[in-house]
């Protein structure tokens, strides 16, 4: 921020400008939906069919290509939207704004699947399909961190201080991240330890790993997607008294 | 960077703290609630519950499980590789409920520091593996489950 | 493995495909609803503009 030569400041400034923004995503959309297709079946595939079944939980396991992504990307859409809330607090930068706001919806559905997949995967492998273990009810709270901010932003009608007022509760809510991330250590819980990201032995095998992978990968482009229709809509509605949507409405530009 | 965003940027910062102390201190306070089960460690030592509902995790001990009458009622004893507990259980085991698999059991101890479940949940391990490589491996190597 | 080997999961057929039909819908559901809310926005605009035009 401080010894940023001023051609980037200009580049980035440039890219912030509302319209161009817009035009951009409209042309990124196309690209990242490609991508996340051919991630999103080749991890589906592996997943589904090429994978051999869990040697204690048979085909149930499948579950995890959902589950576990959703369940990291409900952690890192969190922090996300935290870090962009802060620079839009301290900058006033309205993209940062934009993108926060944009984020909690992705994140809410990311956070509900993680929340579901796990409640259908506890009932045939644990017995029930929930328990109040220190996972579990953390991650019910990320889900209530979520709403929380969709229904503060949504009931502040001046959305520069809507913004300000959200950006404040997801950076509260951030302790919650470590939380959950490590409540399966520091607590005993039902649900078991970390797979893939505990560093000694590989504890998946990598047939089951790579699908995994692939999966996560493919989520974090659906984010992107998902975030910048969100970002499309609310910079429009943002903006709408600004020349470029008058003459986008008036052309009966749809896309 | 100009003196209004610094202060905001501070302002933010000593809020995050604050929220992270307090979080910590609540946690700590609330450390034994947290917890969802006892370990058998803890029972034999007395620190869980006596006529109280609680919730007991453990390792199935290898050759404990035995049925008793004609019934669904099981017997096994549950480890955490220092202490055993004895368990009694009568009713349907969840699918991943076998000997050497962690575990965690609703119910009281009777008198006799026999512990009658009330209701059993498998605790399954975080290794997935393919059945022919799992048979390659030597039994008895998951055993990092549930005990800390 | 034949289709009906595939479907039927090893028996838990209902929590898998029940997670990844729920798991779908959602993810859906979030790119449609912004597509569908920007061009009701367009179109409220674009009449705005035309009911001022005339006024």
């Amino acid at each position: 921020m401080f010894l940023i030569p001023d051609p980037v400041v200009r580049f980035f400034h440039r890219m912030a400008s509302p319209p161009h923004f817009y035009a951009l995503t409209e042309r990124l959309m196309p690209w990242l939906t490609v991508i996340f297709l051919l991630l999103l079946t080749a991890g589906l595939y592996g997943g589904l069919y090429l994978a051999p079944p869990d040697y204690q939980q048979g085909d149930s396991y499948r579950i995890i290509y959902i589950h576990v992504p959703s369940a990291w990307m409900s952690l890192f859409i969190y922090v996300v939207m935290a870090v962009a809330g802060g620079i839009g607090l301290v900058w006033r930068i309205k993209l940062a704004e934009i993108v926060a706001v944009s984020s909690a919806p992705v994140g809410a559905g990311f956070t509900f699947i993680a929340l579901v997949t796990g409640s259908l995967w506890g009932k045939p492998m644990w017995g029930t399909w929930w328990v109040w273990d220190a996972r579990l009810t953390s991650e019910l709270i990320l889900l209530f961190l979520y709403l929380g901010v969709i229904g503060l932003y949504g009931a502040i009608d001046d959305k520069r201080t809507a913004s300000k007022a959200v950006a404040i509760l997801a950076l509260v809510g951030v302790v919650n991240i470590p939380i959950i991330h490590y409540s399966v250590e520091w607590w005993n819980t039902l649900h078991q330890g970390p797979t893939v990201t505990k560093m000694d032995k590989p504890s998946i095998h990598v047939s089951m790993l790579i699908p995994l992978l692939l999966m996560a990968v493919a989520f974090k482009f659906y984010y992107l997607i998902a975030m910048l229709q969100r970002a499309r809509i609310e910079l429009l509605s943002r903006e709408r008294n600004a020349q470029w949507v008058k003459s986008m409405a008036a052309l009966g530009v749809e896309r | 960077m100009k003196p209004a965003r610094k202060q905001r940027l501070i302002l933010i910062a000593l809020m995050l703290m604050g929220a992270g102390f307090a979080a910590g201190f609540a946690l700590k306070s609330f450390n034994e609630n947290l917890m969802y089960f006892f370990s058998t460690t803890d029972v034999v030592e007395g620190k869980a519950p006596e006529d109280a509902l609680f919730r007991l995790g453990g390792m199935v001990v290898k050759g404990s499980v035995e049925r008793p009458g004609d019934g669904l009622m099981v017997r096994f004893k549950l480890t955490d590789f220092s202490k055993d507990v004895t368990v009694e259980y009568t009713g349907i085991l969840p699918d991943l409920f076998r000997e050497g698999q962690g575990i965690v059991a609703h119910g009281r101890l009777n008198a006799q520091g026999v512990f009658i479940a009330e209701e059993v949940l498998a605790k399954h391990d975080e290794n997935y593996m393919p059945p022919e490589v799992a048979g390659s491996l030597k039994t008895g190597t998951n055993q990092a489950t549930g005990q800390k | 493995m034949n289709w009906q080997e595939f479907f039927a999961m090893g028996g838990y057929a209902f929590y898998v495909w029940t997670s990844y039909a729920v798991t779908f819908i959602v993810l859906l559901a979030n790119i449609i609803i912004p597509i569908v809310r920007r061009r009701q926005f367009l179109r409220q605009q674009a009449l705005k503009q035309k009911r001022q035009g005339t006024l």
